[in-house]
């Protein structure tokens, strides 16, 4: 049991949680502006993973890790613009869009991942590249701090600055303005000239952007090579952190940072003698506690509002 | 005289499915006035409007503004041409602040900020320039319905309104709150707006406007000042039949009582009385009728009687001695009474469901249509056919799906499903709403034949010519109170009776004691 606390008070645990979160944050936060929006995107899943391979591909083909996160985000934009236009344009319904995008990714990027690197379990076979990981000056000399906080990858931070981004910009600027009022009640919105597909629209390509950066993440950051579904779930547990946090953006950041711990958990616990099957589950136990504490909470919120 | 500001020529709109909800209207405003626009539900006030506020386009006819021919396709056209419109559904964003509401869709800017401090600041200077007392900071979900109203009053005026069309603005309104608001008004005017007040409350229209244009069955009944027509007259003109139905009604015995209603009292979720002891009985073979405009308590009347309001309905109501108040719908019917809703499109019937299925839905569980786990599919087709054939309704069978019906056959098809299963007493609420005339009459005849069967029946209608003919007994509806009774409603004259429903006139004293229309007191 000492060696049990010893890993979770440990700095190496502390740094693995922000690495593990990263992923699921960026994703949580796309899923958090197209809900304000009104619409849910439950594609996030597939359009990290499309993001996953196309980073791959692309830093690949060029030799750069910029040019192929730009390839990532590209592709997540285009796969929400195609969302978009089957859902506001000729009225399909989301979920089957939503739908539609995950069947497509699990098994388009495993036909692309063939046809690219002849190989359909990874792309070893790639000269793929890896964004840089950050060494904070003065920070990383801070104790206890100094090794939580320093020498993550580029996107974690990216993943940082971004909570106070969708902050500041669903709460402060005419585009949150309008997303909210749209999101909550449409024919307001439009009573005052706002379009309501166009705003949406905006969202769903926001959303996506922001899952792309996670899928990113995952083949060139978190891992360096792109593996058959290798989001395993994280754009779903995404929906549900936002979800968990009432559709808040701070509320979105604790509950992305409550996955990621179970899901560090689960990879530092394997040293352990607990059986892996069993770890390998922590990160969804927690997402279906999560969302269970959720539902009471709100139920008991709209109890006391019904009474007054 | 002041110059007409607005003036809308000839218009008429018929809707796609051949509804004629305007024909040939004129309407004009002059600079300046409170300019009322009365009538009865469905007699195209709210057509009207829509079409001015670019929400409809028009059939025929045109809008002049200030001289100037408009043509508004949405109603941003219509702000542009300053033209604003306070909806009866509040179009506020609940977790926003006054201010937010205010500005949306024309956010004032600082970076790439809201500039919220100049929101307020907008907000505020508004407010007292109008004398509409808003806390700009406050949210609108913790806002009572009368500031809400005042928010959106704002609104259009930030917006540039000149011209301000408020639909039924009193109908959510305290009497307070309606006093507030009538001085707003009266500063608005002042300030050279000129607003439309739509209502068919005929002592506010008569205390607040300046001339009033009466719609009746989609067309103008004229237009009047206000100084030259009294509130008799306005409840004439809006209150009246256009073609007197005549049906053969043979003369009904009448058995005991089957529905006795005693004391039922209502209190709604807005405070208001919405069932103000309701004493009301119906004999075997009796058609009771309902007359009243909207929103009178008829509504909840028929909710209470069909286990829509709960437990929170307080009195009694009988059928053969057995209590229905507080039941649900299910034992409801299992003790032999019918309900033929309102709403036909969502209450009425199940849309994507074929017509067989949506007249087994009632009684599906009783022996006769099915065998334990199975339905009887053979006797419920050849049910839905006799059905079919009886209502004379036109589909290509059975199995056709009911949404695909006209409102008309759909509404034989719910009829027929609701007198079939033998009823003791029938609820029927609206039941020749929108519907073509031949379906109505079908509807009717069927009425008066479960009538000669002996069956109760309810009947709640806005359709004077309906409750009129069909009635044995006639009761009018008011403020959630039954105002008068009448013994003999084919007697009785339209104009009596819009006094009533207007709330102009009184029946003094215990109305379940079938009173007679002599006892009658003007108040």
């Amino acid at each position: 049991m000492d060696s049990f606390w010893s890993v979770l008070f440990s700095t190496d645990f502390a740094f693995s949680v922000l690495r593990v979160t990263t992923p699921i944050l960026l994703a949580a936060l796309g899923a958090l502006i197209s809900n304000k929006a009104g619409i849910v995107n439950i594609g996030m899943e597939g359009t990290m993973l499309v993001g996953a391979l196309t980073g791959v591909i692309v830093s690949a083909y060029t030799g750069s890790a910029w040019i192929g996160l730009l390839g990532a985000v590209m592709s997540g934009i285009t796969l929400s613009a195609i969302l978009a236009y089957f859902t506001l344009k000729i009225k399909t319904h989301i979920i089957l869009g939503g739908i539609a995008i995950n069947m497509f990714a699990s098994g388009g990027t495993v036909f692309i991942l063939y046809l690219v690197s002849g190989d359909k379990g990874t792309s070893t076979s790639l000269q793929s590249k890896v964004l840089p990981n950050l060494h904070i000056p003065l920070v990383q000399d801070i104790p206890v701090l100094g090794p939580i906080l320093s020498g993550h990858n580029v996107l974690t931070y990216i993943s940082l600055l971004a909570v106070a981004g969708v902050y500041y910009m669903l709460k402060r600027t005419p585009l949150g303005l309008q997303i909210r009022s749209v999101g909550e009640n449409p024919q307001a919105a439009q009573s005052v000239g706002i379009s309501v597909a166009k705003i949406q629209c905006i969202a769903l390509l926001l959303s996506g952007f922001f899952a792309s950066l996670g899928g990113a993440f995952m083949s060139m950051g978190y891992l360096s090579l792109f593996t058959r579904d290798m989001t395993a779930g994280r754009g779903w547990i995404a929906i549900a952190a936002e979800a968990l946090g009432g559709g808040s953006t701070i509320g979105t950041f604790i509950a992305s940072l409550i996955f990621g711990a179970t899901n560090a958990m689960a990879n530092a616990l394997q040293i352990l003698k607990i059986p892996s099957e069993l770890i390998a589950t922590f990160p969804y136990v927690a997402t279906v506690v999560g969302l269970l504490v959720y539902a009471m909470i709100e139920s008991k919120r709209k109890k006391r509002k019904k009474g007054i | 005289m002041r110059q007409n500001v607005l003036e809308m020529r000839n218009i008429t709109k018929v809707y796609p499915n051949g509804v004629t909800a305007n024909r040939n209207v004129d309407f004009s405003l002059r600079e300046g006035e409170i300019h009322a626009l009365a009538g009865e539900n469905g007699a195209g006030k709210s057509t009207l409007m829509k079409i001015l506020f670019g929400m409809e386009p028009p059939s025929d006819g045109e809008i002049m503004l200030r001289g100037e021919q408009m043509r508004f396709q949405t109603p941003q056209d219509a702000i542009a041409k300053g033209i604003g419109m306070v909806h009866q559904h509040f179009m506020l964003v609940p977790s926003f602040s006054v201010a937010e509401n205010m500005v949306l869709g024309m956010e004032p800017k600082k970076g790439f900020s809201v500039n919220y401090e100049e929101a307020v600041r907008m907000t505020q200077a508004l407010s007292e320039k109008y004398q509409l007392a808003v806390d700009p900071r406050a949210k609108v979900e913790s806002l009572s319905v009368g500031m809400k109203q005042k928010v959106e009053i704002l609104k259009a005026l930030l917006r540039g309104a000149k011209i301000l069309i408020l639909d039924e603005p009193t109908a959510v309104l305290t009497p307070q709150e309606t006093d507030e608001l009538f001085k707003q008004l009266l500063v608005l005017k002042q300030e050279g707006h000129t607003i439309v007040f739509i209502s068919h409350k005929l002592k506010e229209v008569k205390a607040i406007c300046d001339r009033i244009t009466i719609m009746r069955s989609g067309t103008s009944a004229g237009v009047f000042d206000m100084a030259d027509v009294t509130e008799q007259e306005i409840s004439r003109l809006m209150v009246g039949r256009d073609v007197v139905l005549k049906y053969d009604k043979v003369e009904s015995f009448y058995g005991p009582p089957v529905l006795e209603v005693k004391e039922l009292n209502y209190v709604n979720a807005l405070d208001k009385k919405a069932l103000n002891n309701i004493r009301l009985s119906i004999r075997a073979g009796e058609i009771v009728g309902i007359a009243g405009v909207e929103g009178n308590g008829q509504a909840e009347l028929v909710r209470a009687l069909t286990g829509g309001l709960g437990g929170r309905v307080k009195g009694s109501a009988k059928v053969n001695g057995s209590e229905i108040a507080g039941l649900d719908m299910r034992s409801i019917r299992e003790l032999g009474i019918s309900y033929v809703p309102e709403d036909r499109m969502s209450q009425g019937a199940a849309k994507e469901e074929s017509i067989s299925d949506n007249i087994i839905s009632t009684r599906y569980r009783s022996k006769d249509w099915n065998k334990g786990l199975f339905l009887k599919g053979k006797s419920i087709v050849r049910l839905a056919e006799k059905l079919i054939e009886e209502f004379k309704v036109r589909c290509s069978g059975p199995a056709q799906p009911i949404g695909m019906l006209s409102g008309g056959n759909m509404q034989k098809v719910i009829v027929a499903r609701e007198c079939s299963t033998d009823p003791i007493l029938l609820i029927a609420e609206q039941p020749t709403r929108g519907v073509d005339v031949g379906a109505a009459q079908l509807v009717h005849q069927k009425l008066l034949e479960m009538r000669s069967q002996n069956c109760a029946i309810l009947l709640i209608s806005a359709d004077l010519n309906e409750i009129m003919e069909l009635s044995d007994t006639l009761y009018v509806m008011y403020g959630g109170e039954l105002v008068a009774s009448f013994d003999k409603p084919s007697e009785v004259t339209e104009e009596e009776l819009g006094l009533y429903m207007l709330g102009l006139k009184k029946q003094q004293g215990d109305h379940t004691g079938r009173g007679v229309a002599s006892d009658a007191q003007v108040l």
